[in-house]
């Protein structure tokens, strides 16, 4: 008997261990990068850090460390990503749930899930053996390591987790919607505008919302496309150097215990806030659709 | 009821195992493997060189791998690697930080690279001199037209600050900082690919990069010719004898660095790599043998007699 009990508190406490280990492994994470983070506003004003435009760690000079180029960059990708990822993504949807036939569903949806499979590595080489030249050969430039370039490969990359949640979002409208809005005279695209898309609004935001956190946290196909100048970009065509890619390129080198070492988990820090207040806000947006629904 | 028990037992000796296997990878054992480790612009010459020595002694076994002059050293200070491969000397504070962990580098030279400034080959300009290629980098020279060449914007294409060969260029070329323009890549051979489709482009590169056998370059790339200063006559670094007298202004030892005088398997392949046969594939690499200076210089470290 003894024993049994005895079992059975071992057996409760590592799944307690088990479902809590996320939550420690977060604020470990959080805690190394804020804690080794913080120690570059020793040498680097905060002013400095974020507005200034110049990162050049590494400088013949003087050695700079401004993040805004770096945070520009990461917007601008975010942004043509989600430009292209969002209508397309929302579009794909509508035809699985609304459109297409049981067969076509059937045939589609494994093709959505692979897509969700290759590895970035990958679809940074095609981009920049294929993406990249058709790119420079449309807009008649000298080469296509670009925003634009890294914008479509990540919206490829969200591709998958848009459609995919803003599909059951749509699936998840009441039935009674749709037939009362036919019964009303409203015809098939009317119904969909009107109110099957409204309907299912919030769940569709938290599908872009977590494609952002998708495009945000990506490094290495931006790594291989975008040319990684470290220069403040000024069009789509420029070179651009993402907060991901400049830890990924420097981290490996960097001396333990320098201000570059203490700068680059600061930039660490911030994407992580970033991606943290996205998911969040995809959080709390699905729990709203989630009542809303009940 | 011995599901559950099942469970539990597992539990306990899963750490157990893992606990093992790592500690048996921490072990390295002595089955007479090298590690090397670092420079792009090496690693391509050793892993050739550590083929012909794994193929002479095959008891010996030498894994090559890149990412960089700084990756290599940073591997060395931490006592990762046993030869470091690094196309610049190591800087007197990571000199430091190695003493600081109880590792003593030794600098041995084996082979001379000449680095050549690559376009694309359709371009019309033929030959630059060292300033015109310094401020191109630094942005003073954005457009083509100002060398001589067709009015097209120059995009450059360099290297990542982890690369011996970003600061060999930067403190011998440049003698400033990169443009911020300049775009980053990962490694030489982007690099090279980002050359041959950008009709605008120019680039530094280790010259074993774009010469394949006998010394011809790969297609799409030209091999700018380069000058000292303006009044220098400009000369190709496809010729050794341009290199190896100083007359082409990008040349530079190659650098090996080890903990301490090695000795043993380590000795061997170094004295194997400075040897005749060493320096006759290295050439045929399409890098230089070592000059009687650098031949010197490893002899007062005690590596060869």
């Amino acid at each position: 008997m003894k024993l049994k009990r005895f079992k059975e508190k071992t057996i409760h406490f590592l799944f307690f261990l088990a479902g809590i280990s996320a939550i420690i492994i977060l604020l470990g994470i959080f805690s190394m990068l804020l804690f080794n983070g913080i120690k570059t506003f020793k040498d680097v004003s905060i002013l400095n850090f974020f507005f200034s435009t110049v990162w050049n760690p590494s400088a013949y000079h003087e050695p700079s460390y401004g993040i805004l180029s770096m945070l520009v960059s990461t917007f601008m990708v975010i942004l043509g990503s989600m430009v292209i990822a969002v209508p397309l993504g929302i579009g794909t949807a509508v035809y699985i749930t609304e459109v297409a036939g049981t067969r076509t569903q059937e045939i589609l949806k494994p093709f959505i899930e692979i897509l969700a499979a290759i590895p970035s590595v990958v679809i940074g080489f095609l981009g920049i053996i294929f993406v990249g030249p058709l790119i420079a050969g449309i807009f008649n430039l000298s080469n296509g390591l670009n925003a634009v370039n890294g914008s479509i490969l990540l919206a490829v990359m969200s591709l998958p987790t848009i459609i995919s949640i803003s599909e059951d979002a749509i699936r998840a409208v009441p039935k009674e919607y749709k037939e009362a809005s036919y019964a009303l005279g409203a015809n098939r695209w009317t119904t969909l505008i009107r109110v099957i898309i409204p309907a299912a609004i919030s769940g569709i935001v938290a599908a872009i919302m977590l494609g952002t956190g998708r495009a945000l946290g990506e490094t290495m196909t931006v790594l291989m496309v975008t040319g990684n100048a470290p220069a403040m970009p000024h069009s789509f065509f420029d070179s651009i150097r993402t907060m991901t890619a400049t830890i990924a390129i420097e981290l490996g080198e960097v001396p333990y215990g320098t201000t570059h070492y203490y700068a680059i988990f600061a930039v660490g820090t911030i994407l992580f806030l970033m991606s943290l207040s996205v998911n969040i806000i995809a959080e709390l947006v699905t729990a709203k659709y989630r009542t809303q629904r009940t | 009821m011995f599901y559950n028990f099942r469970i539990i037992i597992g539990a306990l000796i899963l750490p157990a195992i893992l606990s093992t296997i790592i500690s048996c990878s921490k072990n390295k054992g002595d089955n007479h493997s090298i590690q090397i480790k670092g420079s792009d612009t090496e690693v391509n010459l050793v892993q050739r060189l550590s083929e012909v020595y794994m193929n002479k002694y095959p008891t010996v076994s030498i894994s090559v791998t890149g990412g960089g002059s700084g990756t290599g050293i940073a591997a060395l200070i931490n006592k990762q690697t046993d030869l470091a491969n690094s196309s610049r000397p190591m800087k007197s504070a990571e000199i430091d930080q190695a003493k600081a962990k109880g590792v003593e580098p030794v600098p041995i030279i084996f082979a001379l690279d000449g680095l050549a400034v690559i376009t694309h080959e359709s371009l019309s300009v033929n030959s630059l001199n060292i300033n015109e290629v310094a401020g191109i980098f630094k942005g003073n020279i954005k457009n083509w037209k100002s060398v001589g060449g067709p009015d097209l914007e120059i995009s450059m294409y360099g290297r990542q600050s982890n690369s011996g060969t970003f600061v060999y260029f930067r403190d011998t070329v440049l003698k400033g900082d990169y443009a911020p323009t300049v775009r980053r890549m990962n490694g030489t051979a982007q690099i090279v690919e980002a050359v041959r489709k950008d009709k605008a482009a120019i680039g530094y590169v280790g010259i074993g990069y774009v010469l394949i056998d006998e010394g011809k370059v790969i297609s799409e790339i030209k091999i700018q010719k380069l000058a000292k200063d303006a009044d220098s006559q400009p000369v190709s670094p496809r010729e050794s004898e341009n290199v190896k007298s100083g007359a082409y202004p990008l040349s530079r030892p190659l650098f090996q660095y080890t903990n301490g005088i090695p000795a043993g398997e380590i000795l061997e392949f170094v004295q194997f790599e400075l040897s005749r046969e060493g320096q006759e594939l290295i050439e045929n690499e399409g890098y230089y043998p070592i000059t009687d200076k650098h031949m010197n210089h490893n002899r007062s470290l005690g590596i060869i007699k």
